[in-house]
C-alpha cells in the first residue's frame, strides 16, 4: 500500500498573530512557520502503518511557494521516503490545491491519502474533502482511529455528537485530527539522512491547474477587542459581581 | 435565484443549528429553500416546513441516507443547486464534512465559516482561529458557505406551513459503509446552544474531578466543556471541546476553570458574553479575556462556588 500525504506551511500555532495595518492579510515576516499541527498527525499515522508492514511507501507533498519545501523535508525526517513539492505562489485556494492534488495523484497513485483536517491559518476545512470529491473516492474526515484492514480501513471519526465509526474501501482519503496519534521529534541523524531523500518539484501550472483565487479577500482586520475585566479577591465576591452586576445567574 | 439551505436533522427532529442556518440563508435572499436527506425522515420534514423563512421544502428519503454519509448526500444536493444561486449549511462537524464535497462537484471555491452576511457575494469569516476577520467576496457564480451557527440567531420555529416536495433518491455510494455512532446521551444543555457553560481544563488533573464542574453545572443548569488537554488526557470525551478545532460557544456566561487559555481554546469561546476565569496562575493568558477573574486553586474555589450559590434563593436557569 501506498500513501501520500499532504502537508501545508503555516505560521506556527504558537505565534500571536498581528494583522497588517493596510488591511491586506496578517503579519508573516519574520514570523515562525512550521507545518500545520494535525498535517503532522497525518505524516505520523502513515509511517506508523508503514512501520507494521501494511504500508511499501510514504509520499509526502506540498503544495506552496519555494520555503513550503521545508515541510515536506520535515516529513522526510520523521519517516516519509520521498517528497514532492508542487511550487505555486500567491494565496491558493483549497478548491485550487485539491485540483493539483488530483493531478498528482492520478500520476502516483496512491491508495491512500492523508492530510490534517484544517489547516489553522485559513481554517478552511475543505482540501481533502474537494479531494475526494474530484476522485469520487470515500471520506474520513477528522479521524480520531484509524484501523487498516486488507484493502479496507476502520476509521472512528470525532463528530459534534461523539464518535463514529465508518468503514471505507480504498483508495480513500482520510483527513486527520490532533488526537489521532503523537507526532515524534526527528532525531538529528534522521534530519540528517532526510536531506538526502529525493523531493520532486513540479510547478502547478504544468499539471495544467489554474490556481487563481475564485475568492477575494476585501480587508483583513483585527476582531473586536475584549473590554479588560476585573480580579476578584474570593469566591463569595465572584457570585455576587456574577448575580447582581453581570445579573447572568 | 433562490438559496438552498441543508437541513441538519438526526431523522426524528431538525437539529437546533438548521435554524440558524436558515436565518443566514434569509439574510442572503428572501427566497430560501430547504433540502432534507434522510430515511423516515417526515417528521423532521415537517418541522422544516414550519419555519417560517423557508418557502418551500424538498424531501429525499432512502435507507442508505440514514446515517448522514456525505458520499451519499452530496450527489442529491449537487443535482438540485442548478436551480440556486446558494448552497448553505451549518459549519459544524455535518455541515464541514458535506459542503466542500458539493464544492468539488460545482467547481465552486467555497467560503467557510462566515460569522456576518454582508451581501449576498460577500461575507465576513474568522482565520487564524479567531485573530483575525477576513471579508470576502465570493467571484463564482455558485457559491457555497458555511455559517458558524453561534454568530445568526435561531430563526422562529412555527408559524410557516411551506410545501414539502418529494424528490428521487440517488444511488448508494458502496465504497463507504456507516458501522456505529457513539452518542453520550445527557440532560445537560446542548453545548453548542447552552446559556451557561463550565469548563475545565489541564488543571482539573483527572477525569474523577470533573465531579466538581458537574455539580456547578447541574446547579447551574449548565453544560460541560473542556479544553484540548483535558480530552488529549482523557479526562472528558472530545464532544465536549470547545476551541479552534472543537465547537465554538457563546454562552450567556462561560466559567473556565483550571484553562490556561492558549489561543486555540480562546478562538472557541471568546465571544461569550461574560467570561470567568479561575486559575491558581496569575499569569495565564485566560485572564486576559475574563470579565471577572479568580486567581485561586481550583480544588478550593469550585467547593466554595457550589457552597456561595447554594446560599442564593433564586438562581436563573
Amino acid at each position: 500500500m501506498k500513501i501520500l500525504v499532504a502537508v501545508k506551511r503555516v505560521i506556527d500555532y504558537n505565534v500571536q498573530i498581528r494583522v497588517k495595518e493596510d488591511g491586506t492579510g496578517v503579519v508573516t515576516d519574520n514570523v515562525k512557520m512550521s507545518t500545520n499541527p494535525p498535517d503532522d498527525n497525518a505524516i505520523e499515522e502513515a509511517v506508523k502503518i508503514k512501520e507494521t508492514g501494511k504500508a511499501t511507501e510514504v509520499v509526502a507533498i506540498t503544495v506552496g511557494e519555494e520555503k513550503a519545501q521545508e515541510t515536506v523535508r520535515k516529513a522526510l525526517a520523521v519517516g516519509a521516503d520521498r517528497g514532492i513539492h508542487v511550487k505555486a505562489d500567491g494565496i491558493l485556494e483549497p478548491l485550487a490545491v485539491s485540483k493539483i492534488l488530483q493531478k498528482v495523484v492520478e500520476k502516483e497513485k496512491p491508495d491512500l491519502v492523508f492530510m490534517g483536517k484544517q489547516a489553522i491559518d485559513d481554517d478552511c476545512n475543505q482540501t481533502g474533502q474537494m479531494l475526494s470529491a474530484l476522485l469520487n473516492w470515500p471520506q474520513a474526515t477528522f479521524a480520531s482511529k484509524i484501523d487498516v484492514k486488507d484493502n479496507k480501513l476502520e476509521v472512528t471519526r470525532e463528530i459534534d455528537e461523539g464518535l463514529e465509526t465508518i468503514e471505507i474501501n480504498v483508495p480513500a482519503i482520510v483527513t486527520c485530527d490532533l488526537r489521532l496519534n503523537e507526532p515524534r521529534y526527528a532525531s538529528l541523524p534522521n534530519i540528517m539522512k532526510a536531506k538526502k531523500k529525493p523531493i520532486e518539484e513540479i510547478s502547478a501550472s504544468d499539471l495544467g491547474v489554474d490556481t487563481s483565487p475564485r475568492v477575494e479577500q476585501i480587508k483583513v482586520e483585527e476582531p473586536p477587542k475584549r473590554k479588560a475585566g476585573i480580579k476578584v479577591a474570593n469566591v463569595a465576591e465572584l457570585v455576587q459581581k456574577l448575580k447582581n452586576e453581570a445579573k447572568v445567574i | 435565484m433562490a438559496v438552498l439551505l441543508i437541513a441538519e436533522h438526526n431523522n426524528k427532529e431538525l437539529r437546533p443549528f438548521t435554524l440558524n442556518a436558515a436565518t443566514a440563508a434569509s439574510q442572503i435572499d428572501s427566497e430560501v429553500h430547504a433540502v432534507i436527506i434522510g430515511n423516515d425522515s417526515a417528521e423532521a420534514s415537517k418541522q422544516l416546513s414550519e419555519l417560517p423563512v423557508i418557502k418551500k421544502v424538498l424531501s429525499v428519503e432512502a435507507p442508505h441516507y440514514e446515517n448522514f454519509t456525505a458520499e451519499n448526500f452530496a450527489p442529491v444536493v449537487v443535482k438540485l443547486a442548478e436551480n440556486y444561486s446558494h448552497i448553505i449549511c451549518s459549519a459544524n462537524t455535518f455541515g464541514k464534512n458535506l459542503m466542500p464535497r458539493i464544492a468539488a462537484h460545482l467547481d465552486t471555491s467555497q467560503v467557510s465559516d462566515i460569522i456576518k452576511v454582508i451581501s449576498s457575494d460577500t461575507f465576513i469569516r474568522p482565520i487564524y482561529a479567531g485573530n483575525a476577520f477576513a471579508t470576502v467576496k465570493s467571484n463564482d457564480a455558485k457559491k457555497c458557505v458555511t455559517i458558524r451557527p453561534t454568530s445568526f440567531e435561531p430563526c422562529e420555529s412555527s408559524g410557516g406551513s411551506a410545501p414539502i416536495e418529494k424528490i428521487d433518491a440517488g444511488e448508494e455510494f458502496s465504497n463507504t459503509k456507516f458501522i456505529k455512532r457513539e452518542e453520550i446521551k445527557s440532560d445537560r444543555p446542548e453545548l453548542g446552544t447552552a446559556r451557561i457553560v463550565v469548563s475545565g481544563g489541564r488543571g482539573m488533573q483527572s477525569g474523577d474531578n470533573f465531579k466538581l464542574i458537574t455539580e456547578i453545572a447541574d446547579k447551574l443548569g449548565a453544560a460541560i466543556g473542556a479544553s484540548r488537554a483535558a480530552v488529549d488526557a482523557g479526562y472528558i470525551s472530545n464532544d465536549h471541546q470547545v476551541g479552534q478545532t472543537g465547537k465554538v460557544v457563546v454562552p450567556d456566561l462561560y466559567i473556565a476553570v483550571g484553562i490556561s487559555g492558549a489561543i486555540q481554546h480562546l478562538a472557541g469561546m471568546k465571544e461569550s458574553k461574560v467570561i470567568v476565569a479561575i486559575n491558581k496562575d496569575g499569569e495565564a493568558p485566560i485572564f486576559s479575556v475574563a470579565d471577572y477573574g479568580l486567581e485561586a486553586d481550583l480544588f478550593e474555589a469550585l467547593p466554595q462556588f457550589m457552597e456561595e450559590l447554594n446560599k442564593l434563593n433564586t438562581i436563573q436557569k
